[in-house]
Parts: C-alpha cells; sequence; structure tokens
C-alpha cells in the first residue's frame, strides 16, 4: 500500500487576504487509481488543485512524488514532476492541428520537426484509441476528443499524476463514455488521476477513492464501496445523517390558485431544460441541488438572463413574454445575481450609484434620479440594512463582501420588486449578515413579496423556505413542503438514484 | 502605511492628479523659461476688432478641436473600452459636408451656415453611426472597426467636393474661426464652453454617465440591470460624431477652405492621448469628461512651448513623444500595481518567513 504512493499533499496551507482557503489539508493517490476531489464551491478543491499544478504557493506544507519532496513554484516545474493538468475549458489552440497542440512548448532546438512530430502522436492516438488524425485541424474535432488530445499530450510528456478538472461538464453522455474509457485505460498504465466534478453519479461510475473536502478542511479520504452517495452530499454540505432528521420547522402555508404571481410551463433557456414553476404572493419557496444542478440556470431563464427559447409564463394570470432583464423588471421581477462581482456590483461606482442603478433604469434614460433623490435613498438603505460604509460615495468595489450583497440587495429593493430572486446571496458572507438576509427574506414575505432563494447550504434554505425544488442533472427532481422539509430527505433527493441503497 | 499610499495613488487628488500636475509644470517651467510666456495683450487684429492675443490664448484657441473630439471620445473609451481613430477621417468629410452646403448657396448668410453645420452633423453622426454598429452590434474592436472609416474616410471627403479644395470667406466664417466682432476671446474657446456646458447639462438630464459607466465597468451587471448597452454603445458613437462635426466646423472656418487632406490630420491619436492623460483608463469605465479637456490643453501646451524654444516642426513631435511616455508610465495600471505588490510583498514577508523557519 504505501510503495503504491504517487502522490502526497501533507498539511497543505494556504491563505489568502481575510480567508484560509486551505488548512492542513491532506491529500494522497496512489498508482493506477482515479481519485475524486469532491466539496462544494468554495471548498478548497480548486485552490488544493492550483498549488498542486504550481499556479498557487502553500503557506506551509509539504508535497512528495514517489517518495520524493517537491517544490513546486511553477506550472512548469508541476510538468517536470510529472504532473499533469486538463482544464474545463480547452486550453489548446484551436486553429493548430492536432499534432502541433501535442507537442506546442515542446520542441527541442529551434526547427520543428513537423513530420516526426506527426507520427509520434498518430502513434499516441493509436495506442489511447483517440478518433483524431494527427494533420486534422484541432478546432474540426468535437469538444469530448479535444479533451482526450489534451490528455494524450499529458500522457507524451510522460505524467504520473493527471489532473482532470470539471471535464466532463460540457459533454454529452457517449462523449463521457469515450472519456471514461480513456481514464480506465490510463489507470490501467498506472496513471494516478485526479478527478474533480459536480456529478455525483460519474464519481460511482470511474473512481475508486473519495477525497472530500469543506470550507477548506479535510472531511476524510473513502473507498468509493465505503460511501453510499446521501452520505457523500452529507459530508460535502456537511452534516452527518443522524442530526439530520430532527430539522425543519419552518410553518407550512397554504396558498389558493388565485394567489399565483407567476407561472411558467416549459419554461427553458440557452442554459437550462424546460421546466415548470409557479410561486405564489407573499411565498418563498427555494431552489436546490448542487452546484452545476441547473438550479441558478433556471431562475436566470425566469428573469430573462439567459436566451429564452420557449415556454409559456404568466404574470398574474397575464401572458407575458420576458425575453430581457428589462422586461422582467418591468414586470416587478428583481433578481440578485449568483456572481456577485461579474453580475452585480459595478465595482468603481459608489455605493450610491449602486443602489439606484436598477430604479433608473426602470424610470428611464431621459428622468436621472436627482443626486438629492439618490443621496436620500443611498442613506436610507445603508441604514436599513445596516451597511457599512465610510460613505455612500464609497466605490462598491472596496466594502466587504457582505456588504456589497447588502448594496445589491437595496438595488433590487429600491425596486419595489412584486417578486425577488435572490441566488446565493449568502455566498461568502459572514454569519451575522447571512442572518439579517435571511430575516429580510421572511418579512419581504410577509408583505406580500414573492422571494425565490437559493443557496448551497441546505439548512439555510429551509429556515427560510415554505417548498424547495430540488434539481439533478439540469431536471427538476423532487418538490418538497411541509413534513418532507428536512435535510435527510433534501439529500436524499439531491442524491436520488443511489439513495435507495441506503439499508 | 499602504492604505496612505494607495490613497495618494487610487484616490488622492483623484484622477486628476496627473494632468494638472502637468499642466502646472508646463507653466512653472515655463515661467522660469520666459516670465512673459504667458503675458496678453490686447491688440487690434486685421478686421480692427479689439482682441485678446498671446501665448496662452493661442495655446487654450488651438486646443478647441482636439478639446471638443476629446469630450465625444471620452464617452466612446467608456462605454466601449476602445477608440475611434476614424475622428479626423470624419472631421473631414463633416467639414466638406459644412463647405458643400455653403457653396451651393448664393450667399453665405445665417440660416446657410447653420444649414451647413447641420448637414455636417447629419452626417458625422451617419458616420458616426456606421461605426457604432460595428462596435456595438457586430462586437468588433473599436480600433479594427474604425480603421475601416480611417482608411477610406478622406477619400470620401475627397468625392464630396469633386476633389477641389473649395474656399468660403465670409464674415460669418471668420467669426466662427477667429473672433466675433465686439468679442475679444476667440469664437472656438467660446464654442469648447458651450460644448461643455452641453454635456453637463446632459448628463444633469439624462442616466447617461451612469449607464455609460455601468456598461464600461461591468457590463455584465449592466445587463442584468436591464440597461441595453447596445444602445448605449451606438448612442456614444452618435455623440462624438457630434463632436466631430464641430471640430470639423471649426477646422472649416479656422482656413476658410476645406482641404480633405489636411483638416484635423492626426487629431485622433492627439485625441485618445487627451483622454488618457485626463486620466481615463483606455480600457473603458469611469471617466470625467473634465480630465479630458486638461488633457487636451497640456497637449497643445506641449506644442506651444516647443515652439516657442524654437525647436523646429519636424522635430517637436519627438521632444513630444518623450514627455507623453513619461506621463502615461507614470498613470499606467502597471506602475500602480507594481507599487501595490511592492508594499503587499512587504507586508507578506513576515509570515513567508515563518514559515520557512517552520520546516
Amino acid at each position: 500500500m504505501q510503495e503504491n504512493c504517487l502522490l502526497k499533499m501533507r498539511h497543505i496551507n494556504k491563505l489568502f487576504p481575510g480567508v484560509k482557503a486551505l488548512s492542513d489539508v491532506d491529500f494522497t493517490l496512489r498508482k493506477g487509481e482515479i481519485h475524486a476531489l469532491m466539496g462544494e464551491n468554495g471548498a478548497g478543491k480548486s485552490t488544493l488543485i492550483k498549488i498542486l499544478t504550481g499556479v498557487y504557493q502553500s503557506d506551509g506544507g509539504e508535497i512528495t512524488v514517489e517518495g520524493e519532496k517537491v517544490n513546486i513554484h511553477s506550472p512548469q516545474d508541476a510538468q517536470n514532476n510529472g504532473i499533469s493538468t486538463v482544464y474545463q475549458e480547452i486550453t489548446l489552440c484551436p486553429n493548430l492541428t492536432v499534432a502541433e497542440n501535442m507537442f506546442i512548448g515542446r520542441e527541442e532546438g529551434i526547427l520543428v520537426r513537423h513530420k516526426y512530430f506527426e507520427k509520434r502522436a498518430d502513434k499516441i492516438l493509436g495506442e489511447l484509441g483517440i478518433p483524431a488524425r494527427s494533420t486534422q485541424q484541432l478546432g474540426s474535432c468535437s469538444l469530448a476528443v479535444q479533451q482526450m488530445v489534451a490528455i494524450a499530450r499529458a500522457v507524451d510528456m510522460k505524467c504520473k499524476v493527471l489532473i482532470l478538472d470539471e471535464p466532463t461538464s460540457s459533454l454529452d453522455d457517449k462523449e463521457v463514455n469515450m472519456l471514461f474509457d480513456l481514464m480506465r485505460d490510463l489507470k490501467s498504465q498506472g496513471v494516478g488521476i485526479i478527478f474533480v466534478t459536480h456529478f455525483l453519479e460519474q464519481v460511482y461510475e470511474v473512481c475508486d477513492r473519495i477525497t472530500v473536502l469543506r470550507n477548506g478542511e479535510l472531511v476524510g479520504e473513502y473507498l468509493i464501496e465505503d460511501l453510499p452517495q446521501v452520505e457523500l452530499v452529507a459530508k460535502m454540505i456537511g452534516k452527518d445523517l443522524d442530526e439530520l432528521s430532527s430539522f425543519g420547522e419552518v410553518e407550512e402555508k397554504h396558498f389558493d390558485e388565485k394567489d399565483i404571481f407567476y407561472e411558467a410551463k416549459s419554461l427553458s433557456s440557452s442554459d437550462a431544460l424546460p421546466f415548470d414553476f409557479t410561486i405564489h404572493k407573499g411565498e418563498v419557496n427555494g431552489f436546490t441541488g448542487l452546484l452545476g444542478s441547473g438550479r441558478s440556470e433556471s431562475v436566470r431563464a425566469i428573469f430573462g438572463a439567459d436566451k429564452v427559447n420557449g415556454g409559456n409564463v404568466t404574470i398574474k394570470g397575464e401572458n407575458v413574454k420576458i425575453t430581457k432583464p428589462i422586461y422582467a423588471m418591468k414586470h416587478g421581477i428583481g433578481y440578485l445575481a449568483e456572481d456577485r462581482k461579474r453580475d452585480g456590483i459595478i465595482a468603481e461606482l459608489s455605493v450610491r450609484e449602486n443602489i439606484i442603478l436598477a430604479l433608473q433604469v426602470m424610470k428611464g434614460f431621459f428622468k436621472p434620479i436627482s443626486r438629492s433623490e439618490a443621496e436620500a435613498f443611498a442613506d436610507e438603505y445603508i441604514k436599513v440594512l445596516n451597511i457599512k460604509t465610510a460613505s455612500r460615495e464609497t466605490p462598491i468595489g472596496s466594502l466587504s463582501g457582505g456588504n456589497q450583497q447588502k448594496v445589491i440587495l437595496a438595488r433590487w429593493l429600491l425596486t419595489h420588486p412584486d417578486y425577488l430572486i435572490l441566488d446565493e446571496p449568502t455566498r461568502g458572507i459572514d454569519v451575522g449578515t447571512k442572518l439579517e438576509i435571511q430575516k429580510l427574506v421572511l418579512k419581504l414575505a410577509e408583505d406580500g413579496v414573492s422571494v425565490t432563494f437559493i443557496s448551497s447550504e441546505v439548512e439555510e434554505m429551509l429556515r427560510t423556505c415554505s417548498r424547495l425544488i430540488v434539481m439533478r442533472d439540469r431536471h427538476i427532481v423532487g418538490e418538497l413542503t411541509g413534513s418532507d422539509l428536512n435535510q435527510a430527505q433534501v439529500m436524499k433527493t439531491i442524491a436520488g438514484g443511489e439513495a435507495g441503497n441506503e439499508e | 502605511m499602504k492604505s496612505k499610499f494607495k490613497k495618494i495613488f487610487k484616490g488622492g487628488l483623484g484622477q486628476l492628479t496627473i494632468p494638472i500636475i502637468a499642466i502646472c509644470l508646463l507653466v512653472i517651467f515655463n515661467l522660469i523659461r520666459d516670465p512673459s510666456f504667458f503675458s496678453i495683450a490686447i491688440q487690434h487684429n486685421n478686421d480692427g476688432n479689439i482682441v485678446l492675443a498671446g501665448n496662452l490664448i493661442s495655446i487654450i484657441n488651438g486646443a478647441s478641436e482636439l478639446a471638443v473630439l476629446a469630450m465625444g471620445m471620452t464617452l466612446v473609451t467608456a462605454a466601449c473600452g476602445g477608440q475611434d481613430i476614424s475622428v479626423g477621417a470624419m472631421a473631414a468629410i463633416a467639414g466638406s459636408a459644412f463647405v458643400k452646403v455653403l457653396k451651393s448657396a448664393s450667399v453665405i448668410n445665417a440660416p446657410i451656415v447653420i444649414l451647413g453645420f447641420l448637414m455636417a452633423c447629419l452626417v458625422a453622426m451617419i458616420f458616426a453611426s456606421f461605426n457604432g454598429t460595428l462596435v456595438a452590434v457586430f462586437k468588433i474592436q473599436p480600433m479594427i472597426a474604425t480603421l475601416i472609416l480611417y482608411t477610406c474616410g478622406r477619400s470620401i471627403a475627397y468625392w464630396i467636393n469633386g476633389g477641389a479644395t473649395p474656399t468660403v470667406s465670409s464674415p460669418i466664417i471668420t467669426g466662427i474661426g477667429s473672433f466675433i466682432p465686439g468679442i475679444p476671446v476667440p469664437t472656438p474657446v467660446l464654442i469648447v464652453i458651450a460644448v461643455a456646458i452641453i454635456f453637463k447639462l446632459v448628463f444633469h438630464f439624462t442616466s447617461l454617465e451612469l449607464f455609460t459607466q455601468s456598461v464600461g465597468i461591468n457590463g455584465s451587471a449592466a445587463r442584468l440591470n436591464g440597461i441595453n448597452s447596445t444602445f448605449i454603445k451606438l448612442l456614444s458613437f452618435i455623440i462624438l460624431g457630434l463632436c466631430v462635426a464641430v471640430a470639423g466646423t471649426i477646422g472649416v472656418s479656422r482656413l476658410g477652405l476645406i482641404n480633405h487632406e489636411t483638416l484635423l490630420l492626426d487629431v485622433e491619436m492627439d485625441t485618445i492621448l487627451a483622454v488618457a492623460i485626463g486620466g481615463n483608463s483606455l480600457g473603458g469605465g469611469k471617466f470625467k469628461i473634465s480630465g479630458s479637456i486638461i488633457g487636451a490643453y497640456v497637449i497643445q501646451m506641449l506644442t506651444i512651448t516647443l515652439y516657442a524654444m524654437k525647436v523646429s516642426s519636424t522635430d517637436v513631435k519627438a521632444y513630444k513623444a518623450v514627455v507623453i511616455i513619461l506621463l502615461v508610465v507614470i498613470g499606467s495600471p502597471v506602475i500602480k500595481a507594481k507599487f501595490q505588490k511592492l508594499m503587499t510583498n512587504l507586508k507578506n514577508r513576515k509570515p513567508k518567513v515563518s514559515v520557512k523557519g517552520a520546516d
């Protein structure tokens, strides 16, 4: 067992300003094994991978490859130590040929020996059973084959450790199977593979072992047969199954048909598969599911944030078409986006400007909110939401995450929406602010606002939502209300399939 | 300590720090070199008007077209994160259209001049919309999109007046290009002030400033807040088009003729420089029109200073380049980032050492 060890990471620590991204994490990879690295967003998976590949430097800890201590300061170091990575997005050049991609940056001397490279590439492709020709342009191959070429490149570089970071997220089932065959093949050749994915079923299909991280800490390393799917979910989310059942006491609310505020029938967008959805006036519901399950994509479709492909939407019984955010806003819908940095804040603008933005857009181009009015709005919400900022003129980018989030909340509250969609409003913010936001959600519902609340923390959703829609692999797989609203049930539904195998 | 340095670099006097310091340095330099450099004389000009004259006046007057163009360019830069390099060529087109209208009338009177100006505006807006559509709708990089008109714009201007370089002489044109009788300040300067006031009013009575900055800083968030970024980008080009028409009209009126080959030649690069010297990020986002105006005057003052030092006109460009390199490099994000990195490194040195010690 011990001599089988290919890669050992011990006591890995990583500090980011203000956050401990990894604390004392161990990770072991053996020869000829496929090892899943699991954890929710922010668990530290990608930080660990980046330390291993030399993108980040660890703040303490040691890495050994085949028993020898190594220092990895750059991706080049990682490659020299036999550690190769294939990322989610293909990092090769689509305009070059397959062979060129496999050997780019590895030519010795200044001459490129095309014929030799092509021959060698064809040999490797043949050995690995990859359906591509060396002279073909990479861009003309399917995504799966491109990924495989990236893997072939890694294999040819005599890699011992192959890291696959979300390789399957843009592949269809057939392509996934092709990839898995290749992975099994490499495994039999003694390569150690680290597989990062959000798809639980795939983990159980190919992996031998699972290491679970949570909040930058190691939860544990398990053999695949020792860890049923539902327990894996519990480990990732951070609750033991036993203590789950007792939870869940949101009072059940009953809604009449006539109270329906928003109803969608087979709504679909470029990113979301068709789904049905209804929300009542004053109701708080939630979408849950692991990352990548399609929960964000679904609410984005409701708001018209992605290209809407089809479906019937009625608001208060009237047929409406929402194809752009502005139409959703005009119908009283507000949407706090999941990625605050990318889709929420306008970093260099002041708190005041960020607060009035949505209202200003709704009022229109030619009716600017006067400076004094804007200042009054800003002051009001800074006070109501207890936003900690030096002044209303401080650029929002310099506020803490939680306070940025409150500013964005203020932006939407200021538009007095009938229906507010909050996608991960509490991610990455401190506990106090989390509670404030949860309270705010409940208060809004009391005032008759419909709220959709999405959070990775199931507990938080149980505390606020009276109905939970569960998604897995981009489909709605369940809707929980009343007594079913408890962690155990939620996790069973999220995990699906394997849940029944539990005794 | 870090925050203190950060303040100087990021906030402090704000983005106007560098242009204001530049202008002060130039003023001090000139005063030392020649204390009478900035003296203003009251003279009678050829038309017998009482007018102001002196280096300062010619600096402010000479920078007029540049200042007007820089204002428009600031908006395009902010919204699109790129620049329009066809403003010189477009100004030639607009100027030609202006002259074409004047030439078609038997007498040049005020209504005809106004008509000519409106025609220049219309033509410039059409060409600007062409640029804007390429950028906003087809998502082509601004510099590439405007390269088309940069290349062929002066040919189009040539066609408008059939290849001739017609002259227009009229007291009204002279009034626009130099002085209005009874007013000692050059008219182009008054036009710059008027354009600046119009910008101020537009910012006051519309949400242009907020929307443009939002689109430029974070297009994705702007879209999710319902802002039509295509419209905002297109609008920025159209506004620049209007500025181009104004600049073209001033340029034509100064000389009393249109030379499609030389009118505002190479002005686009000076315009972009003015925006950059004004502390505006050429990558878009937050902007200050006032910065660009100051930037325009910095460039002009630099040019006039060099001429005053008897630097030959061929050498001026080289000297100008040296000063501009300094200004731009000092204000560059790399220098800021380097500086910040240095500060963080100093701060982080302690924990790193302790970790190594533990090994």
